[in-house]
């Protein structure tokens, strides 16, 4: 098949009006006062949508008075405090970080996602590095990434549940969304596990992978969603899936696992003592590798596509929006297919750790 | 003259990007050759290239 050379032309013609037209809407954008304004609600708003919420915020809108209202599910905050120890209140209390809440004589203040303790007025104070001094309690609260996690997990768990029963009612025939689902399974059975541990270990591990993978997928995707639930692209999270890569590889490590950090087989014994912390440090070094990819991806990509949806607002001109707009459509793109990956990654690399600690003397 | 961390940071993007790169490019390269062996091409790069990226996001968390 090919494209008329004509339609290639207009193609052309398009691009370079586009072009004209965005640089010069970037030459009469705003005027300096605006431009400021704008730059920092681009922040907020990106930071928003990184960060982890005490509430669950579905939209928002400017009201008659010019006043932003925000909407969202009050979830549940619980803070440690050293004072007086375990309290909780509804997250709607905070009005969306505008109001203090007072409980037992102490007031708290919602500074860019964080709970501090403050005096009756809500003041932040600052040390010279621009850090806040504010006590910070012990925070348990329930928040949008723990709804959402909580929220997958109970949904994973229904579905795959469900779908395992219908194996033996339908004579091992898949059923509904689990006829789309069963390919993936066995590319992760044959493409992952067996790929990289073995014929005879993989099973195993099986169930870990494929609820890493199917969980880390299914999050990502989630995440490209509007309600910018960010949850794999938050380190904590990432750091819980990286540990438990870690436990397995370590506790199901046999001799041979050992033996290649401790006393490497098949290297001249002067080296081995020099190898020796260099594959312990690789044990540490694996785990948070895993962890740090997946963290700076899904930031890094959320942080790429908010800033190019801000464009649309920052540009003046049909054309120049456009381009934003084609360029945030283009990236969102990029995004699916970058959470898969990454996905995919984590898993096959927690395969290949557990191949390590697993593998035969050879 | 002190140099800025960030100038670090950039060296060490560098080093990955070509180290990643040319991993990519062996790998790409092995499977147009033979691409019946696609798996374990893929396993070997993906290993190699969690290596290198080990490596840089060490640095980066050091710079």
């Amino acid at each position: 098949m090919s494209i008329p050379l004509r339609r290639i032309k207009i193609f052309y013609h398009f691009l370079v009006l586009v072009l004209l037209t965005s640089s010069h809407a970037l030459a009469t954008a705003k005027n300096p006062q605006t431009r400021q304004d704008y730059k920092a609600e681009i922040e907020a708003y990106i930071e928003h949508h990184i960060l982890d919420n005490h509430d669950f915020n579905i939209f928002s809108y400017t009201n008659s008075q010019g006043e932003k209202v925000y909407v969202s599910i009050p979830l549940l905050v619980i803070l440690w405090d050293r004072d007086v120890g375990l309290i909780s209140f509804p997250s709607s209390k905070f009005k969306h970080g505008k109001a203090i809440v007072s409980v037992k004589g102490k007031h708290y203040k919602v500074y860019h996602s964080r709970i501090y303790q403050t005096d009756a007025e809500g003041q932040i104070l600052y040390n010279q590095e621009g850090k806040v001094t504010n006590y910070r309690p012990i925070d348990f609260s329930i928040t949008k990434s723990v709804v959402s996690i909580v929220l997958v997990s109970l949904l994973m768990f229904w579905f795959f549940y469900k779908h395992a029963k219908s194996y033996e009612k339908n004579d091992l025939m898949p059923t509904g969304l689990g006829r789309f689902l069963e390919p993936v399974i066995l590319f992760v059975r044959d493409e992952i596990a067996i790929m990289s541990i073995g014929e005879k270990h993989h099973h195993r591990f099986m169930s870990y992978l494929l609820t890493l993978f199917f969980f880390i997928v299914i999050l990502n995707l989630i995440g490209l969603s509007p309600f910018g639930i960010n949850v794999t692209g938050n380190i904590a999270v990432t750091f819980c899936l990286a540990i438990i890569t870690f436990i397995i590889t370590n506790f199901k490590g046999n001799r041979n696992y050992w033996a290649h950090i401790f006393w490497m087989p098949g290297v001249p014994y002067y080296i081995r003592p020099v190898l020796m912390p260099i594959e312990l440090l690789g044990v540490f070094i694996k785990p948070f590798t895993l962890m740090v990819r997946l963290y700076a991806n899904m930031a890094a990509g959320h942080i790429v596509l908010m800033t190019l949806i801000s464009l649309i607002f920052v540009f003046d001109g049909v054309f120049a929006k456009g381009m934003g707009f084609l360029l945030s459509f283009v990236i969102a793109n990029l995004k699916i297919l970058v959470a898969i990956l990454q996905a995919y990654v984590f898993t096959v690399l927690s395969a290949v750790y557990f191949g390590f600690a697993v593998a035969e003397k050879h | 003259m002190e140099i800025p961390e960030i100038v670090g940071a950039g060296l060490i993007v560098i080093g990955v990007g070509i180290g990643v790169g040319s991993i990519g490019r062996g790998a790409t390269e092995a499977i147009g050759r033979q691409p019946d062996a696609f798996g374990k091409i893929n396993i070997a790069m993906l290993i190699a290239a969690a290596l290198v990226e080990g490596i840089g996001f060490a640095a980066l968390f050091l710079a």
